[in-house]
């Protein structure tokens, strides 16, 4: 599963990074806690939070996560975005919540055989 | 009372400890506080150097707990700074550093040679609630003051939405942005507390920009513990 496919069926914003939505996808991981992201998120995975935060980039490119989705309608900083296209790290927001997002996601997930257990 | 060196991954390169104190006699500041994320091993020689100027350094911290609230922890000389060290070291949470993703971690002597490279990134955060850090804090007679409280990230307020209230704080950090009056205006709770500002440097032109004064008999760490508490006639100008 694609960056790409993942926009398409949440109907996501991309908000840098267009040239990156063909890498693969995983699985994903949902944390505020940039430590924990670092200790526990898994390469090639994409990360839902709400920060904004410059150092979201840098967590995410030590991480090799495939992209970062802000939810709650944030607006990440122009120095994150900036960054961001440096690193190579797509950056996608939506206004929705984490929940509903992550629901809908795992469904998408499941029934791509990308959920295990 | 917050001053990052080179040790620090965001700290510029230019923050060693020599030029801090060059920057510090400039700026004629009495005392000051090094604080750099998670370690407080560039506080030594950064001490050293200031007595040398007659500038008093505190050597301290800047910790990053479990709920990720920057906390500063400033003790009354090195050797408790050393056993506080040691607590860092058994709990910070080790993940390596990628210099080009956050920053050198690098600890220099007084001609800014490099000594040692930090390999574990001190910006992770501890495995320690905040509250068992403002214990082991004051458990060594330091002082615990809960960083640029007012900041949308890292702050205490970001990271729990309130200020528990049995937190022992000696005092709270404001960071001078656009909105901070607006801030202390919203949360009345603030008035039970001394609230400060520092620079929080990361680079040189930085030193200074903020600061607090303190009434002092002589710029020691016992005078500000007395005067964050209103003791004996001394006191601190809070915003």
């Amino acid at each position: 599963m694609t960056i790409k496919d993942i926009i398409n069926e949440l109907r996501l914003n991309v908000l840098t990074g267009t040239d990156q939505l063909d890498n693969q996808v995983k699985g994903a991981y949902v944390s505020d806690l940039l430590s924990d992201v670092m200790g526990k998120a898994g390469n090639g995975e994409l990360w839902i939070t709400l920060h904004t935060h410059p150092n979201i980039v840098a967590v995410a490119a030590l991480k090799e996560l495939a992209a970062i989705l802000i939810v709650n309608g944030g607006i990440p900083d122009n120095e994150t975005i900036n960054v961001a296209a440096k690193e190579n790290i797509p950056i996608l927001g939506t206004t929705e919540r984490a929940f509903p997002i992550c629901g809908r996601l795992y469904k998408i997930m499941e029934a791509n055989a990308m959920v295990q257990g | 009372m917050h001053v990052h060196t080179v040790l620090s991954p965001c700290g510029g390169l230019d923050m060693s400890p020599s030029k801090i104190i060059d920057h510090a006699v400039r700026e004629k500041i009495d005392i000051l506080a090094i604080t750099d994320h998670n370690s407080t091993k560039h506080c030594g020689l950064a001490q050293e150097l200031g007595k040398r100027k007659g500038i008093t350094v505190l050597a301290g911290a800047e910790l990053n707990t479990m709920e990720e609230i920057h906390c500063l922890a400033i003790f009354e000389n090195i050797d408790k700074a050393g056993i506080f060290q040691q607590f860092i070291d058994r709990n910070l949470n080790v993940v390596n550093n990628k210099p080009d993703l956050f920053g050198y971690q690098v600890i220099v002597d007084e001609d800014e040679q490099i000594l040692a490279e930090e390999d574990r990134l001190l910006v992770a955060s501890l495995k320690v609630s905040v509250h068992e850090t403002e214990k082991m804090v004051h458990d060594l007679g330091g002082i615990f003051i809960p960083a640029h409280i007012n900041r949308p990230y890292n702050s205490i307020y970001s990271q729990l939405g309130f200020l528990p209230s049995e937190l022992k704080a000696d005092a709270l950090e404001i960071s001078r942005n656009a909105n901070y009056e607006m801030f202390i205006r919203e949360h009345p709770e603030l008035s039970g507390y001394k609230l400060i500002t520092n620079s929080d440097a990361h680079h040189g032109e930085q030193i200074g920009r903020n600061t607090t004064d303190y009434y002092l008999k002589q710029p020691e760490f016992e005078e500000i513990a007395m005067a964050l508490k209103d003791i004996n006639g001394r006191k601190v100008k809070t915003i």
